[in-house]
């Protein structure tokens, strides 16, 4: 008994990495310049699908094919920026969140049917030689490639405080996240931090599409359901502190584990309890469970 | 006097909106090399504004701005800054959730402040030496006077060749102000130019070699620091 309820709870944790991953990224994009891409889980559905071809068409291994995934995605994330939100730019924040919120939708639609046209609405996911192994510790399964899945999460995640705490460029978008205006005072081009976070949010959803592949499987109508994690996530963990946001998704990850354990026929309330969770935060600590007041 | 030689700042009829509304109308001023001119004028009067149309905050309709020469039209605010020319903004707007020290790191942002930025670091805390004692701690924990001493020491940090000071002022206890008003005459004399806004208006006009005196978003008066303090309508206004 307690070994399924530690199974469960290790499930959770491999799960919530994602969501946290995939979180960060939208998170990163909103803190910085307020678009609300609500696109994001259609970004993280295309990073699955290029490691997917990357893997049936060439044999690459996923995850070393993560660099050209990321790459694929920058260059998704660079023409959508400069054909469509580079013009939110200059809005205020409340019409950059409705702006951006219509043009994600819009967005949705488009690449929704784009992954149908190319690869039709069936599940796609790839088997590896390593696929279904896993290591048992006291009777508790660690499937190999859940387990990579976090430990990459975590590398993007304290890749990205390294590169927001200590250097230059880093330290500049924190400073837009604050006070966009202040910081164009100090001589900082947001422009270019926009342009910056929201290539490093789509990058995100790259790796966490991949990894979502490698461990579940893409299939065009995903995109929905990731980009409703992340916000939850998102609003759980606060904007404007990542650590948080990911702890959040971890957070998401085992409560929704823990409702399928606890609840008979839980499972089927797996969803629900996001959105339970998302309302009692907006309720009783809007600002998010890590996030700090408003000044 | 040598007028051409050294004018650096020159804002010449400028014409400025918020939306449909005109907040300045007409606005000219000039700044020479090494000056510390002040503006002075009622609240809402548009003192804020010219800064803003100066930095680039904010694009006008007509008219010019000028500065070593450059014309600053629809100039971007970051190259602005490259320029020389440094806002210290109303409040003063220290980043909170950073420390002092990356409070003033981000100042030398631009390349060239950024390659003497330890140098210019060591300037800034013999200034301010309060904020040396202080750099590790979160800017957002500083007390008033020393929030604004960083916003100073920030801009500071991008060797400005012009230093913009929106009422840094504001808030303190008088005993601070008079405070901040000798630092700031120490950053003038050590060679940085200053275009001050100020409220306390004595106080500001003996510092003053010059001030402009704005009302309803036009210019009203100009003239010698102590001659103004003698202008029946400033004494009137201001002074009571
Ligand atoms: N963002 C804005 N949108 C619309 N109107 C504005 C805006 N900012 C300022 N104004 C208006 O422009 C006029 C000039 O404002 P400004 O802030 O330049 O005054 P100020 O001289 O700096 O006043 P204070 O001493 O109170 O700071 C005022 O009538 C003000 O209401
Ligand atoms: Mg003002």
């Amino acid at each position: 008994m307690i070994e399924v309820a530690v199974q469960n709870l290790v499930f959770g944790i491999l799960l919530g990495a994602l969501y946290g991953l995939a979180a960060v990224g939208i998170a990163l994009v909103f803190g910085v310049t307020k678009f609300l891409n609500v696109a994001h889980g259609e970004l993280l559905m295309f990073g699955g699908y290029a490691s997917f071809w990357l893997f049936s068409l060439f044999d690459l291994d996923p995850f070393l094919s993560l660099p050209l995934v990321i790459g694929f995605l920058l260059l998704i994330g660079v023409v959508l920026y400069q054909l469509l939100f580079v013009r939110m730019v200059k809005l205020s924040e409340e019409d950059k969140i409705k702006n951006t919120m219509l043009i994600g939708f819009g967005l949705t639609l488009v690449l929704q049917n784009i992954a149908l046209l190319l690869w039709t609405a069936d599940d796609r996911g790839v088997t590896t030689s390593y696929s279904g192994q896993a290591f048992t510790i006291l009777g508790v399964r660690f499937p190999y490639v859940r387990v990579a899945g976090l430990v990459i999460s975590l590398i993007c995640l304290i890749s990205l405080q390294f590169f927001l705490r200590r250097t230059y460029t880093g330290k500049a978008i924190r400073a837009t996240v604050e006070d966009w205006e202040a910081a164009s005072l100090v001589g900082i081009d947001v422009k270019k931090v926009y342009l910056l976070s929201f290539l490093l949010g789509t990058a995100l959803a790259g790796v966490a599409g991949t990894l979502v592949m490698v461990s579940f499987s893409v299939e065009p109508a995903m995109g929905m359901h990731w980009t409703l994690k992340s916000l939850i996530v998102m609003v759980l963990g606060g904007v404007g502190n990542f650590v948080g946001t990911f702890v959040g998704g971890i957070l998401l990850g085992v409560t929704e584990s823990a409702t399928a354990f606890f609840i008979p026929g839980g499972g089927n309330y797996r969803q629900v309890v996001g959105l339970v969770l998302f309302l009692l935060i907006l309720i009783f600590k809007p600002q998010g469970l890590f996030g700090k007041k408003e000044r | 006097m040598y007028i051409w030689e050294n004018r650096m700042l020159k804002v010449e009829n400028v014409n400025a909106y918020y939306g449909d509304l005109q907040a300045l109308w007409g606005v000219s001023l000039h700044v020479d090399e090494g000056e510390l001119v002040v503006l002075v004028g009622p609240n809402g009067a548009g003192k804020t504004t010219t800064l803003k149309v100066i930095t680039g905050l904010l694009n006008f309709a007509s008219g010019g701005v000028s500065f070593n020469g450059r014309d600053l039209d629809r100039m971007p605010a970051h190259k602005i800054v490259e320029l020389g020319i440094c806002l210290v903004p109303e409040g003063g707007r220290a980043f909170s959730g950073m420390s002092v020290l990356e409070n003033l790191e981000l100042g030398a942002f631009v390349s060239d402040a950024r390659k003497v930025k330890d140098q210019t670091i060591q300037w800034v805390y013999e200034i301010f030496p309060r904020l040396a004692e202080r750099k590790d701690q979160l800017a957002g924990t500083l007390s008033g006077g020393e929030r604004q001493m960083l916003a100073i020491g920030r801009a500071l940090m991008s060797k400005p060749k012009l230093l913009l000071l929106d009422e840094p002022s504001f808030g303190l206890a008088p005993i601070l102000v008079q405070q901040m008003f000798n630092m700031i005459e120490t950053i003038n004399r050590q060679g940085v130019t200053v275009l001050l806004v100020e409220q306390n208006v004595r106080a500001a006009l003996e510092l003053a070699q010059r001030a402009y005196v704005i009302e309803n978003g036009r210019m009203v008066g100009e003239g010698k620091g102590d001659d103004l303090l003698s202008f029946e309508s400033i004494r009137s206004a201001y002074l009571g």
